[in-house]
């Protein structure tokens, strides 16, 4: 069903009024991005499937984050449409939850723990209302999930890199959103770390919840994922993994950079037959 | 003169300067709690370039108001130029930085000395205008409370209670977008707005204190009290509050201060007080002060000898070094003739499967703040979560974990 979804789609884009439109978790039109005179993003168009865990593959520079900070408005686009649920941006924030890079913040700050996953019931406090305890067990709930509740009253610079990925994706947790966005989750994590974000992410699907990852690590795009977004700047191909994820795509997105000895020891999809 | 000082501190030394010490009070409460999220949004450097930009604003007001045939003094007047030539200034930082290759910290330099320094000149020139009452203008400079009037403590008044009503509404967004400003966007805050009112609250303290404190020593205001607060929690709210605190407290015994030493400004020693109480923040905060972390360094050497120690009882190796037998001893591992009680033998296995499974984490573990916080004595559990301590478990082929006996050998 989802390839059905995507295929509907590949050449006009969804209209607002379209009964399936409001099915799409993303959908991004022609979306250009630019850091001066050179482009980051270059005319991407590209649709999420709903229920769906897709990667978006491609090497440094590439323009993977760039794209998700665009999609989210983080980052001013120059031209390009994006609709979440068949909605403007502005109409759905509250259906996203955003995990961002944790190199981007400074992990000094101030806080604890359970402070940071608060955050993630802002949009739900607003600027008046008080913190209580029902949402403290949220928070810890969250905690929970990815394994941090044990940490929740520490301070966040006591934190391994990983533990911060976690702390990270409860915030996003707590945010109860239909489409998680999360920019390299698994760069620089220990391998628990790892088995603690994919178990959350398969449980979140398995919730009818969708999840898009830039990801970095090409041995595991089959195994995380099921769709996938191959870019370099420009887009190379979108589709589910098994008819994607390919050598020949690869190539494409990667150029030289990628020997093929390196291809082989990827689990890529069998050919198509 | 201490008699002075205590009859100000009581609001016992006349009507004007308990006025005095009450706004200074309340402006520092504004100043320390505003200047926080400034602070944490690493940009409190700015507050020194909007300050010094009040001054032409200053300047022309008063030369407008005289042209008018008014009386150059009126306070809401100095204060409203000083505003209008404030934004300008921060217009222009804004402005350097977005559009040239200019980094901000040099926006801030430029903007700042160039403003400051047009100020002087109108200064100069006010002085030899024959009339206005242009005496007390050099007051916006260093700050002063002489001649203070019921209006003037009300528009402080108003202004500090105006700024922290805007600290208290804005908490929550002001926090997250100091934190996490991608994030802060992609939940739909604007964080350019957010920014827009942070600077406006720096802002509406900086005019409101540049008669108390003066345009040059106000940022100490805005940035002395939340460093101060920071040393003693690692709490965002906690630090807004102490912040507040430290800066009104600064406020009111500074004013009272300069109440019994009238020709001091005022300003001076506000800044003086708020910077006792960093000195002392600093070296006796529990978590971050000075002494702690000497104390800190001590108990990682005990812990260092203890780990030696036992790492050495585990491998049946002789221990020479005193410091760490006497540790040892201390914490009842083994007796004075030398023999290894059971709390010691049992303490060794664990040092020694600690060991092993740090080495793992090692492997396992390639970001820099894992590795950076390995001190080979903080207890594994301490450090890692306890999937992360049973996948290390796992590869190293143990099937128990977590549990405290310890099976070394």
């Amino acid at each position: 069903m989802n390839s059905a979804v995507f295929e509907l789609y590949r050449d006009e884009p969804p209209q607002a009024a379209s009964p399936l439109a409001a099915d799409v978790p993303l959908s991004i039109r022609e979306l250009t991005v630019s850091y001066g005179e050179k482009p980051a993003v270059l005319a991407v168009s590209a649709t999420v499937p709903p229920e769906s865990m897709t990667a978006i593959v491609g090497p440094n520079g590439a323009g993977k984050s760039t794209l998700l900070k665009a999609a989210l408005g983080i980052v001013p686009s120059l031209s390009g449409q994006v609709l979440v649920y068949g909605k403007p941006l502005s109409q759905a924030m509250h259906r996203i939850a955003y995990v961002p890079q944790r190199a981007s913040v400074d992990w000094d700050f101030p806080t604890r723990v359970i402070d940071v996953v608060l955050m993630g019931l802002y949009r739900e406090l607003g600027l008046l209302r008080f913190v209580r305890h029902q949402h403290k067990e949220k928070a810890l709930a969250c905690l929970h999930r990815v394994g941090m509740a044990d940490f929740a009253y520490r301070q966040i610079g006591q934190l391994s890199g990983g533990q911060q990925q976690r702390v990270f994706l409860a915030r996003a947790l707590a945010q109860d959103a239909d489409l998680y966005l999360l920019d390299e989750p698994f760069a620089g994590v220990d391998a628990a770390t790892e088995k603690a974000i994919i178990d959350v992410l398969k449980s979140l699907k398995a919730e009818h919840k969708t999840a898009v990852c830039v990801h970095h690590d090409l041995s595991t795009v089959t195994q995380y994922f099921d769709h996938v977004l191959l870019i370099n700047v420009r887009k190379i191909a979108e589709g589910p993994v098994a008819s994607t994820f390919t050598e020949e795509n690869l190539q494409k997105t990667y150029g030289g950079r990628l020997a093929t000895a390196h291809i082989d020891e990827l689990k890529l999809p069998e050919p198509q037959r | 003169m201490i008699s002075t000082f205590l009859n100000a501190l009581l609001f016992q030394a006349g009507y004007n300067a308990a006025l005095v010490a009450l706004g200074a009070a309340l402006l520092g409460i504004a100043a320390g709690s505003g200047g926080t999220f400034l602070f944490l949004r690493k940009r409190s450097l700015l507050s020194d370039a909007l300050a010094h930009s009040t001054l032409p604003g200053v300047g022309i007001a008063f030369m407008v108001m005289v042209a008018f045939g008014g009386e150059g003094r009126n306070l809401l007047g100095l204060l409203f130029g000083s505003t209008v030539s404030a934004a300008l200034g921060l217009l222009a930082v804004g402005w350097i930085t977005s559009r040239t290759r200019l980094t901000e910290d040099t926006a801030i330099g430029a903007v700042l000395s160039v403003f400051f320094g047009f100020g002087v000149v109108l200064l100069t020139v006010i002085q030899t205008m024959s009339s206005g009452y242009q005496a007390g203008l050099e007051g916006f400079l260093l700050g002063s409370t002489a001649g203070m009037l019921f209006s003037d403590a009300i528009v402080i008044a108003v202004g500090g209670a105006f700024a922290v009503a805007i600290v208290f509404f804005l908490r929550r967004p002001m926090t997250l977008v100091s934190f996490d400003p991608e994030f802060a966007a992609a939940s739909g805050i604007n964080v350019q707005r957010i920014d827009l009112a942070m600077m406006g609250l720096v802002m509406a303290v900086t005019i409101v204190g540049l008669k108390l404190v003066g345009l040059i020593l106000v940022v100490a205001l805005l940035i002395i009290p939340p460093v101060t607060a920071r040393l003693w929690t690692d709490r965002t709210e906690h630090v807004v509050m102490s912040a507040g605190l430290i800066g009104g407290f600064s406020g009111y015994v500074g004013a009272a201060l300069s109440a019994s030493a009238p020709h001091v400004p005022t300003g001076p020693i506000i800044v003086l007080v708020s910077f006792a109480l960093f000195t002392f923040s600093l070296l006796f905060a529990p978590a971050r002060g000075v002494l702690a972390a000497i104390i800190r360094h001590r108990r990682f050497r005990t812990r260092l000898h203890r780990r030696q120690g036992l790492l050495a009882l585990a491998n049946g190796e002789a221990i020479r070094d005193r410091p760490t037998l006497a540790v040892l001893r201390r914490e009842g591992f083994i007796r004075r003739d030398g023999d290894v009680t059971d709390m010691g033998r049992q303490a060794a296995a664990k040092v020694l499967r600690d060991e092993s499974r740090w080495a793992m984490a090692r492997r396992l573990h390639q970001d820099n703040d894992l590795s950076g916080r390995y001190d080979g004595s903080t207890p594994i559990e301490a450090v890692l979560t306890r999937d992360e301590i049973a996948e290390i478990d796992r590869r190293m082929g143990r099937p128990t974990l977590l549990d405290r006996s310890g099976d070394g050998r």
